[in-house]
C-alpha cells in the first residue's frame, strides 16, 4: 500500500500489516499526521494535536512489538474527544472554561489504550461540554463534515467522527449522552457505538449527565469496533457504576449472520420530520437484513418514545447543573478575580461558559429547585422507568431493534443554530437508548442527498455482541462502510 | 432571670463527627490529615478535578451503621446518597455528596439523665456525607487547605427534645462518649472532628407549637455549647418578655466575648436542590450485612454500666464514670478478671482515683500507658494482704505508671513494704511524741484531732510505710501514759 494511503486503512487491516512487519507504527503514525496536516485546515476536527508525543508513542509501540509484547491495538493511532482526560495533554471540553486545563490524570479508557501501545494523535473538537448536536457549540470553531465541508459533522463528538472520516486516525473515542457518538457517526459515514450504561468506565470523562454518559468507539467498520470494545469495556474500580459483568471477546460474534434473529422495527421511530430519502435508505437496509434471513417484526411498539426527549431535557440538564458547578475559577481553569467570592464566581462562569451551556445549567437548576423538583425531575424519572420497561418488553418479542440514527442527514452549518428546537430534535431517535441505558450502534447503510445515512441498532443491556453480529452481517452484504469522502 | 420562668426552652442538636477510617469518603487519600502539611492529603477526586468519580468507603458506611444501631435507629433496606448543591470556595465540586431522603439511620434515641431520672431524647436521623475543605480568610485573600475535603462525616440530628442547656450538654457528652466507645470517631471538639450546631427556640409555658428557631453555630467546646445556649436562652427570653418577636436566623457564638451575633437571616431560604447522586449506586443494607455489623459491635456503655452495678456491686456514679471511656472500662474488666469480684470496688477506686489523675495529667488513654491489668491485679492483691498500704501504695502505683515495672519489684527496689512489726513502729511513735510536745499536750487536753497530726509525723518518719491503723493504736496507747 502506498504511503499516502495508509491513513485509509481500517484498524484490523493495519493490525495485520503491523503484525507481519510490513508496516511500522512510526510509519503509520507519520502517515496519519501528514494526512492531518493536509486536511485539518478544512475539517477542523481537532482541538489539540500531540504530534511529538504520538511519534514517541509510535516508536515505543514498535519496540513493544520487537520485544514480542504487542497487543491488538499496539501502534494503532487514535484520536479522543476532548472531554476525556489525558495526563499532561490539555483537555478543554470545547470550552473557554478549560481552555488551558491540563489534567493530572488519565481517563480509564485512555489508560487502557495507552497500555496497549495505541498512539494518541490528538484531542477532538466537540460541542462545549458535549451539549449540542453539530459541534457549532464549540467555544473554538465548528468542525466540518468531510463529505461536504459546508455541513456539520454532527455532535457532540463531531470532531471524532469528522477526524476519523477524514483519515486523521484509525479510530476515535467519543462520548454519548443523548446520541453524541451515533449521530455524528451517522453524519460522517462511520460506525459508532454507545455501549450499555456501565459497560465502559466513565472515569476521566468530564461529566455532562452522569446517569446517561457513556464512552464508546467510532471506527471505520464493525470489526474495528469489536476490537476497540474488547479493550475499553469492563469493570473499573474507579467507577462504581461500571458493571461487574464479564466482557466477552466481541470479535467472536462476527460472521455468525442474522439467521434466526428477530429484528423489531418500531413505528414510533419513523417520525414526522424523518427525511423521505433517509426513510427509504433505512427501509432498504432493513429489507437487506430480511433477505439475509432475519425475521423483521413490525408489530413492536414503544409508545412512550415520544416522551423520551422531554425526559432527557429534564434529567440531563439537572445532572449537568451539578456536574458543572465545580467550574468556579478557584482551583483551575478560566478565572476572573473580582472583589468578592460571589462576584468572582459569577464573572468566571458568566464569561467562561458559552450560551448553550448556560442555558442548560439554568434549565437544570430550575428543574431541581424546590417546588419544581417533583413536577419535573421526579416525573422525568418516572418516564425513564416507563421507557425502560417498554424496551424490556420489546426485547422479549425481538432480539434487536432497527431504526434510523437521525431523522436527517448532515445539515448545513448555521442552519439550526438559531432554531434550538430543530437542533434538539436531531437527537430524538438516539436519546431513548441513553434513557434506557441500553447499547446502540450506528453503521453506514447508504446515502441520501449525497450524504451518509446511519442505520441504528439497539439491543438489551450488555448485548453489544448482538449489535456487532448483525452489523457485521450487514457489512458483509454491503459496501457502504468502504466508501470514503473525497477530500 | 425571672422572665426565663415564663418560657420553655426547646433545643435540638445537629452533630457532625468525622469518622475514624483509614481513607477518605470517596477516594483513597489517607484520612489522618490533622498533622499533615496543607494540601498533602489530596488527589484529583477530593480536589474536585473534572472527570473524577466517587467510590464510597465501605468502612465509613459501617461506622454509620454501627452508630445508627447503637442509637436504636431503624436501618432501611434501601439507602442512597444525594447531591446537595451550593457554591462556596471550600466545597470542591459545587455540591456535597450527602444523604437526604434515605439516611442510613432514622427514628432512634439516646438516653440522658435529668435530675437523677432517665430522659429519652429522640434521634431523627444519622447520615453519612463528605467534609469540605478548610478556608482561611486572610487580609484581602483566602487560602484553602484541601486535606479535609472528602473526609467521611457523620451527621446525627436530634429531635427538639432537649429542654435546657444542661440537657443539651449532657446529650452531647453522652453522644461523644458513645462514638468514642464504638470506635467510630475521636470525638475531639477542639480539633474539629466533632462539631455541634444547635437549634434553640423559646415558647411560653404550656404553649404548643414552636417559636422562631435560631440556629447557633461556631461552638468549639462542650463549654461553649453550654454558654452559647445559656446566652441565647436569656437573649430570647429578654426579647420576648419585652414584647418583641424573633425571626428564624443563624447566629454565631463569639467565645471570647460570650455573645452570639447574627450571621444570616432565613428570609431567603437556601435551596440545595437535592437529587439522587448518579455516580454512586444506591446502597442496599441487607439484613446479613446489618447482622455482621451488629456482631462486631462492642457492648454498649449503658448495658455495661448496668452490668457493673448489678454484677460488681459498683456505685452507679463510679460505673458511669468508668464506662464513659471504653479504654478504661475494658482495662477495668481485665483487672477484675485477674482479681476477684469482691475486689472490683477497690480496683475501681484506684483506677478512678490515682490512675485517672496520672493519665489525665499526661493527656493519654489508659491503653497508651505502661500500666497492665496484671500489674494492677497484683497491686490490689498486695494491698489486700497488707503488704502495701496508704501513702506507699500511691508511690508504687505512680512508679508502675511511669516505669511499667511490677509492684513487687518496685516495693523491693524502693523498700516500701508496709511496716507492721510493732517494734519498728513503736520506735517511731516514741520519737514523734518526744519531738512534738505541743501536739501531745493538746491531745491530752482533749483536742482529738492532734492524733491525726501525730500519725502523719510517724508516716513521715517511716516514709509512709507504717501500717496506719497500727500506728494510731500505738499512739493512743503511748499517749495515755
Amino acid at each position: 500500500m502506498a504511503g499516502d494511503q495508509l491513513h485509509q486503512l481500517r484498524l484490523h487491516e493495519a493490525r495485520r500489516l503491523l503484525e507481519s512487519h510490513e508496516l511500522s507504527a512510526r510509519d503509520l503514525t507519520e502517515a496519519c499526521l501528514a494526512r492531518l496536516d493536509s486536511v485539518e485546515p478544512y475539517v477542523k476536527a481537532m482541538i489539540s494535536v500531540c504530534a511529538e508525543e504520538a511519534l514517541q508513542q509510535a516508536s515505543a509501540a514498535d519496540r513493544m512489538r520487537a520485544a514480542g509484547k504487542a497487543k491488538p491495538l499496539t501502534g494503532i493511532p487514535f484520536i479522543a474527544k476532548d472531554l476525556l482526560c489525558t495526563r499532561g495533554v490539555r483537555t478543554t471540553c470545547g470550552s473557554r472554561m478549560l481552555e488551558n486545563f491540563v489534567p493530572p490524570h488519565n481517563a480509564t479508557v485512555i489508560d487502557r489504550l495507552l497500555e496497549q501501545g495505541s498512539v494518541l494523535i490528538g484531542k477532538t473538537n466537540m460541542d462545549e461540554f458535549a451539549m449540542g448536536s453539530s459541534t457549532e457549540h464549540s467555544a473554538f470553531y465548528p468542525s466540518c463534515n468531510p463529505w461536504n465541508l459546508d455541513c456539520v459533522p454532527g455532535g457532540s463528538s463531531g470532531g471524532s467522527a469528522a477526524g476519523l472520516a477524514a483519515g486523521e486516525a484509525l479510530f476515535a473515542l467519543g462520548t454519548d449522552t443523548g446520541g453524541s457518538i451515533r449521530q455524528p457517526a451517522s453524519f460522517c459515514g462511520v460506525v459508532g457505538m454507545k455501549p450499555t450504561y456501565g459497560r465502559v468506565s466513565r472515569y476521566g470523562a468530564v461529566a455532562f449527565a452522569s446517569s446517561l454518559d457513556q464512552i464508546g468507539p467510532l471506527t471505520r467498520d464493525i470489526q474495528d469496533c469489536a476490537v476497540v470494545m474488547n479493550v475499553i469495556a469492563g469493570q473499573c474500580e474507579k467507577d462504581s457504576t461500571s458493571a461487574p459483568i464479564e466482557v466477552p471477546d466481541y470479535t467472536a460474534f462476527l460472521g455468525r449472520g442474522v439467521q434466526g434473529l428477530r429484528i423489531g422495527v418500531p413505528q414510533e421511530y419513523f417520525v414526522e420530520g424523518l427525511q423521505p430519502d433517509v426513510r427509504r435508505t433505512i427501509e432498504d437496509a432493513i429489507h437487506e437484513l430480511e433477505n439475509m434471513g432475519a425475521t423483521i417484526r413490525r408489530d413492536i411498539s414503544l409508545p412512550s418514545t415520544k416522551y423520551a426527549l422531554a425526559a432527557y431535557y429534564i434529567i440531563a440538564p439537572s445532572e449537568a447543573s451539578a456536574n458543572l458547578a465545580r467550574f468556579d475559577g478557584v482551583r483551575y481553569g478560566f478565572s476572573r478575580q473580582l472583589a468578592t467570592t460571589e462576584e468572582s464566581v459569577l464573572a468566571t462562569r458568566g464569561e467562561g461558559f458559552g450560551a448553550e451551556v448556560k442555558r442548560r445549567i439554568m434549565l437544570g437548576t430550575h428543574a431541581l429547585s424546590s417546588g419544581y423538583y417533583d413536577a419535573y425531575y421526579v416525573k422525568a424519572l418516572k418516564v425513564r422507568h416507563i421507557i425502560r420497561e417498554e424496551f424490556r418488553q420489546a426485547f422479549e418479542q425481538c432480539d434487536l431493534l432497527a431504526m434510523p440514527t437521525s431523522p436527517t442527514v448532515a445539515f448545513p452549518i448555521g442552519s439550526k443554530i438559531h432554531d434550538l428546537m430543530q437542533m434538539y430534535l436531531s437527537d430524538i431517535l438516539t436519546i431513548p437508548a441513553n434513557i434506557a441505558g441500553i447499547p446502540a450502534l450506528s453503521l453506514p447503510c447508504g446515502f441520501a442527498h449525497g450524504l451518509p445515512v446511519g442505520l441504528q441498532l439497539m439491543a438489551s443491556s450488555f448485548r453489544e455482541d448482538l449489535l456487532l453480529q448483525v452489523g457485521h452481517a450487514f457489512q458483509q452484504a454491503s459496501e457502504w462502510h468502504l466508501k470514503q469522502p473525497l477530500l | 432571670m425571672v422572665h426565663l420562668d415564663n418560657y420553655e426552652t426547646i433545643i435540638g442538636l445537629e452533630v457532625h463527627a468525622q469518622l475514624l477510617t483509614r481513607s477518605k469518603m470517596f477516594c483513597g487519600c489517607q484520612a489522618d490529615y490533622q498533622d499533615a502539611p496543607p494540601n498533602t492529603r489530596v488527589c484529583p477526586l477530593c480536589m474536585g478535578m473534572p472527570g473524577t468519580l466517587p467510590v464510597a468507603n465501605r468502612a465509613a458506611i459501617e461506622c454509620v451503621m454501627t452508630t445508627a444501631l447503637a442509637l436504636h435507629c431503624e436501618l432501611p433496606l434501601h439507602t442512597r446518597f444525594d447531591r446537595k448543591n451550593y457554591f462556596y470556595p471550600d466545597l470542591m465540586k459545587g455540591y456535597q455528596i450527602s444523604q437526604y431522603e434515605a439516611p442510613i439511620g432514622r427514628n432512634g434515641w439516646l438516653d440522658i439523665e435529668v435530675a437523677g431520672a432517665v430522659k429519652r431524647i429522640g434521634v431523627t436521623r444519622v447520615h453519612l456525607e463528605e467534609d469540605v475543605a478548610k478556608a482561611f480568610h486572610m487580609d484581602g485573600y483566602s487560602l484553602i487547605d484541601m486535606n479535609r475535603s472528602g473526609m467521611p462525616l457523620m451527621e446525627t440530628v436530634s429531635e427538639p427534645d432537649l429542654r435546657s442547656p444542661e440537657e443539651a450538654r449532657d446529650y452531647l457528652i453522652r453522644l461523644r462518649n458513645l462514638l468514642r466507645y464504638l470506635g467510630v470517631s475521636t470525638g475531639n471538639m477542639e480539633e474539629g472532628s466533632f462539631r455541634c450546631d444547635a437549634n434553640i427556640s423559646l415558647r411560653p409555658i404550656n404553649a404548643s407549637g414552636f417559636g422562631a428557631k435560631i440556629e447557633v453555630k461556631n461552638m468549639n467546646s462542650f463549654r461553649s455549647v453550654y454558654r452559647a445556649l445559656k446566652y441565647e436562652q436569656e437573649r430570647q427570653a429578654e426579647i420576648l418578655s419585652n414584647g418583641g418577636t424573633l425571626r428564624q436566623e443563624t447566629r454565631g457564638w463569639q467565645d471570647d466575648v460570650g455573645v452570639t451575633i447574627l450571621q444570616r437571616t432565613k428570609e431567603f431560604a437556601e435551596d440545595y436542590r437535592y437529587f439522587p447522586e448518579p455516580d454512586v449506586p444506591p446502597l442496599v443494607l441487607t439484613p446479613l450485612w446489618v447482622e455482621e455489623v451488629k456482631a462486631r459491635m462492642p457492648e454498649l456503655p449503658e448495658v455495661r454500666r448496668s452490668r457493673f452495678v448489678s454484677e460488681l456491686q459498683m456505685s452507679p456514679q463510679d460505673a458511669t464514670i468508668l464506662v464513659s471511656s471504653r479504654a478504661m472500662s475494658d482495662f477495668f474488666e481485665e483487672c477484675v478478671a485477674r482479681s476477684s469480684i469482691s475486689q472490683a470496688r477497690t480496683v475501681a477506686n484506684w483506677l478512678l482515683g490515682d490512675v485517672s489523675h496520672l493519665i489525665n495529667a499526661d493527656g493519654v488513654e489508659i491503653c497508651d500507658c505502661p500500666l497492665t491489668p496484671d500489674g494492677i491485679a497484683e497491686f490490689i492483691d498486695l494491698i489486700d494482704r497488707g503488704t502495701l498500704g496508704g501513702p506507699a501504695a500511691k508511690t508504687v502505683v505512680e512508679h508502675m505508671y511511669r516505669t511499667g515495672k511490677s509492684p513487687s519489684a518496685i516495693i523491693e527496689e524502693m523498700d516500701l513494704g508496709q511496716i507492721s512489726g510493732s517494734d519498728a513502729i513503736l520506735d517511731a511513735v516514741r520519737q514523734v511524741i518526744q519531738e512534738n510536745p505541743k501536739a501531745v499536750t493538746d491531745y491530752r487536753a482533749g483536742k482529738a484531732q492532734s492524733i491525726t497530726f501525730l500519725t502523719g509525723q510517724v508516716m513521715r518518719l517511716t516514709r509512709g510505710r507504717a501500717n496506719p491503723a497500727l500506728t494510731r493504736d500505738m499512739l493512743e496507747r503511748e499517749l495515755r501514759f
